[in-house]
């Protein structure tokens, strides 16, 4: 018989290699699957792993793709951590992932066509803005009406993404466009554009943004008070309010600094890599992130990887769909299949496993 | 002298780095009141859960009624005839006395037969007990019954039960030590783990004393005096906590007419609770814990707060103030549940001692914590209060609970309290490191603090107080000097009617209501 034990103290050395396991088992697990989707595992796992970074043919344009992807997945992730530390559940980063976007090109393209270079700094507050404003209906509803915020945050994604199709086929829309739905592109146009900082390097502001709140992340949660008030109200409650925590106070701030950056992280698409509003400008970043906040075991540095890891399962996902045809769903399933095995090893580092001999009397 | 009912040899448990028990021998005979005697630590629990078969011993043999007894778990000890009532209940609240019994039957009567049941062993070992009140609305006392009611139900030969006085008001002891004597009357043997003396002595035949696991004495406790008990226990003499008279000072905290309701569903709400600390005093306040113990200390110390002109410190309305604001004005306090409220389990020491230290230990400038004035804070508390423990990165749950609670005291003693509130300070605690906790109190109030002791142990009490108070159903009584305060006036102050109620059925000839 199997039974968990639960350690005096949670083990370091298995919250530090289980990562590295579920990545060994993910790979494992796959490989199985994709054999029986009969296709040569070890030749996915190498174009999904191997291929984005060192193909000679492919390698020179996705590599910066890598940066590309992953900035947005940790920007997101960051702000995610702070509320799941606390035992505050935003899971609609998506949401406000496209308010940001929304509030940011708005403001970008009511000032079209002026080039103030004052322009691009506004539509970041602008941005930043509009991700907290959309964050703070579920945060408000939570401290005031007592709702979970679990299913208000996620059903407000559904909200937004109707939002997202009428601005981009009424209010925002192209007036030169011919009639097509979808808004101007901002990253043709000097003064909202998001360009790389390095060429070639798919390193744009939000890559940068992303960098600074893994640094800010960091040291709030060695360093400064708030960190100390969140991972104890996470981890005891009743302890944090005999602290003086005020749980009110910290979902506000929680949920509003996720929204933030989910918010900065839809600008810096929609100026970016995306280049404009359109009906399906979100693709998932918002619900990724979870994992990747989940898969860094909400550590900054540790969500710093697991960004860049996920980001290379997807540009390796995509490549594996082109040059194989493996189809999506079992991209998916790999992807998921991730964040199982690392929820399922995490029982390791707080709990250790005892093999009882002999069976009940 | 008869054949023994339990015979031990010999047992012996070791778990990794620490030897529970090393060669335990005795006997219980039929009938017998026997205790069980030692510090926390002393490997009493491990002794009892091995009887029970909880856990299997290493090396050693047990002989029940002359037949080899190796239980393998504990329904194969409740079909032997071994029964025990645990320290901590497990009970549902939101379901009756007679559900909870079912629940812990192999083949439950149908329900109206076992209320009859229920009724009928309660009359008859005065233990007054209704089967269809909800566990939710009864107060701890009832609550034992109940656990007692069950293991009796099964027709026991030796019930063990450990430390069943620690939560009863004096009456509620006598009403138990007569079921007890009634039992062992009956025949039926009792393994008595305590450590308080006196009820030893007053309850007891015979005596085991155990010390870090190994047995160092065995008595009759009627002709032994407590404090030689004490010393077989602790291995040394003890020191009685004391301080040198002081006249009371300046009125610090005073609480005026406060009612505040319930926060859930079983708490309890305070009723016009009134009280005044001055410096120099120490106010023990006595009660069954449930009876607003939890919710007067978070209304002192923050964690809830009330209407302007209800709480006065040092001249300054604090109703409203936050937590922290009290904490930084000198009004510290140690919550009763160490693990989640007074330290986070998964924290190290270093961690909680910023908890609570950051302001008055200058641990945080700007809102950055200072670790190395964080470490240097939990080494203090380590090194002053003698914790037990590898180090301050140690996670808090690691600790043993009386080494926790020395830390949790530590920590706001060590901020220089100009008030300091705490709820159990001794639960749990050994003898040695009780008395310190204890000579700690009293020092802080030598010195000019005002000291709020919420306490069960009304030994503990009267022992340290100037002035007692009583907490029931959420209503504080007046406060009477504590130096020459019986147990019965105690008692009479702590039951209030409830209690009296009880007290009366219990004296009441068996069966006349039958």
């Amino acid at each position: 018989m199997i039974r968990l034990e639960k350690r005096p103290t949670p083990s370091r050395a298995w919250a530090l290699s289980t990562p590295i396991l579920a990545v060994v088992l993910t790979m494992i697990a796959g490989g199985l699957m994709f054999a029986a989707l009969g296709k040569d595992p070890v030749e996915v796992i190498r174009v999904i792993f191997w291929d984005p970074l060192f193909h000679e043919r492919f390698s020179g344009f996705l590599r910066p793709q890598l940066l590309v992807k992953a900035g947005p997945l940790i920007l997101i992730a960051i702000g995610l951590s702070l509320g799941f530390k606390a035992g505050v559940w935003n899971i609609g980063a998506e949401g406000q992932y496209i308010m940001g976007a929304l509030f940011g090109a708005a403001f970008g393209l009511a000032l079209y066509p002026s080039e103030n270079p004052l322009i691009f700094p506004g539509m970041i507050v602008a941005g930043l803005i509009g991700g907290t404003l959309w964050a703070m209906i579920p945060a408000l509803l939570k401290v005031f009406a007592n709702t979970n915020e679990i299913l208000v945050s996620l059903l407000l994604v559904y909200v937004a993404e109707a939002m997202l199709a009428s601005a981009a086929t009424g209010l925002l829309r192209n007036p030169d466009g011919a009639g097509f739905p979808g808004s101007r592109n901002l990253s043709r146009h000097p003064g909202t554009d998001n360009p790389e900082i390095f060429a070639g390097t798919g390193m744009h502001w939000g890559v940068l943004a992303a960098f600074i709140a893994v640094i800010a992340a960091y040291v709030l949660f060695q360093k400064h008070t708030l960190g100390f008030q969140i991972r104890l109200a996470g981890q005891a409650p009743r302890a944090a309010r005999f602290a003086g925590v005020n749980p009110g106070r910290l979902v506000i701030l929680c949920l509003g600094i996720s929204g933030a950056l989910a918010g900065a992280a839809g600008l810096f698409e929609v100026s970016g890599p995306a280049g404009q509003i359109s009906i399906d400008f979100n693709v998932g970043y918002g619900f990724t992130a979870i994992i990747v906040a989940f898969l860094g075991r909400l550590h900054p540095i540790g969500i710093l990887l697991a960004g860049l890891l996920l980001a290379l399962t997807i540009i390796g996902g995509e490549l594996a769909q082109v040059l194989l045809g493996v189809p999506v769903a079992a991209i998916q399933a790999f992807q998921g299949m991730l964040l199982f095995f690392l929820l399922a090893l995490d029982v390791l580092a707080n709990y250790r496993i005892r093999w009882k001999r002999g069976a009940l009397a | 002298m008869t054949a023994h009912l339990l015979d031990i040899r010999g047992l012996t448990k070791a778990y990794p780095g620490v030897v529970a028990n090393d060669d335990v021998s005795f006997a219980i005979a039929p009938g017998a009141v026997h205790a069980l005697l030692g510090e926390n630590g002393a490997g009493k629990s491990t002794l009892v859960k091995m009887i029970y078969g909880l856990v299997k011993p290493d090396s050693g043999t047990m002989t029940l009624n002359g037949t080899t007894y190796a239980p393998a778990e504990p329904r194969a000890a409740r079909l032997s005839g071994v029964a025990m009532v645990f320290q901590h209940f497990s009970l549902f609240e939101a379901l009756s006395v007679a559900e909870n019994i079912a629940l812990g039957m192999e083949n439950p009567p149908r329900p109206r037969d076992l209320s009859d049941r229920i009724r009928e062993v309660s009359l008859a070992y005065g233990l007054p007990l209704d089967p269809e009140s909800l566990i939710g609305d009864l107060s701890a006392g009832e609550r034992q019954r109940v656990e007692i009611i069950r293991c009796l139900l099964q027709d026991p030969k030796l019930l063990i039960m450990d430390e069943p006085t620690s939560v009863l008001t004096p009456q509620e002891v006598e009403i138990l030590f007569h079921t007890l004597r009634t039992l062992s009357a009956e025949g039926t043997a009792i393994l008595y783990i305590s450590h308080k003396l006196e009820e030893i002595r007053s309850l007891c035949d015979a005596a085991t004393i155990l010390r870090l696991g190994r047995m160092v004495g065995a008595c009759d406790p009627r002709d032994v005096s407590a404090s030689d008990m004490a010393e077989m226990m602790v291995g040394k003499s003890l020191a009685v906590p004391g301080r040198a008279a002081s006249a009371p000072g300046d009125t610090l905290l005073s609480v005026n007419a406060l009612t505040l309701p319930a926060a859930t569903p079983f708490g309890t709400s305070l009723k016009e609770v009134s009280l005044t600390l001055r410096a120099g005093e120490v106010l023990g306040i006595g009660g069954v814990a449930g009876n607003g113990q939890d919710e007067l200390l978070a209304v002192l110390s923050g964690e809830r707060r009330t209407v302007p002109g209800k709480i006065t410190f040092q001249a300054t309305d604090i109703s409203g103030t936050s937590a922290n604001a009290r904490r930084a004005a000198g009004l510290l306090s140690a919550p009763e549940e160490r693990l989640g409220h007074a330290a986070a389990p998964d924290m190290s020491l270093t961690e909680n001692a910023v908890l609570t230290g950051q302001s008055r230990r200058g641990l945080a400038r700007n809102g950055f914590i200072s670790w190395s004035r964080a470490r240097a804070f939990a080494d203090e508390i380590i090194a002053r209060f003698d914790v037990r423990t590898p180090g301050n990165g140690t996670a808090a749950r690691a600790l043993s609970g009386g080494n926790l609670q020395k830390f949790v005291i530590g920590r706001e003693i060590l901020q220089d309290p100009v008030v300091l509130v705490v709820n159990q300070p001794t639960w749990g605690v050994d003898a040695s490191a009780a008395a310190d906790i204890r000579q700690a109190l009293l020092t802080l109030a030598e010195n000019g603090a005002g000291v709020i002791v919420i306490s069960q142990d009304l030994d503990e009490l009267l022992e340290i107080s100037d002035h007692f108070c009583a907490l029931n159903e959420g209503r504080l009584s007046a406060p009477r000097p504590a130096r020459g305060l019986s147990m019965e006036a105690i008692g009479l102050m702590l039951g209030g009617a409830h209690g009296m109620r009880e007290a009366t059925i219990a004296a009441e000839p068996h069966g006349a209501s039958a």
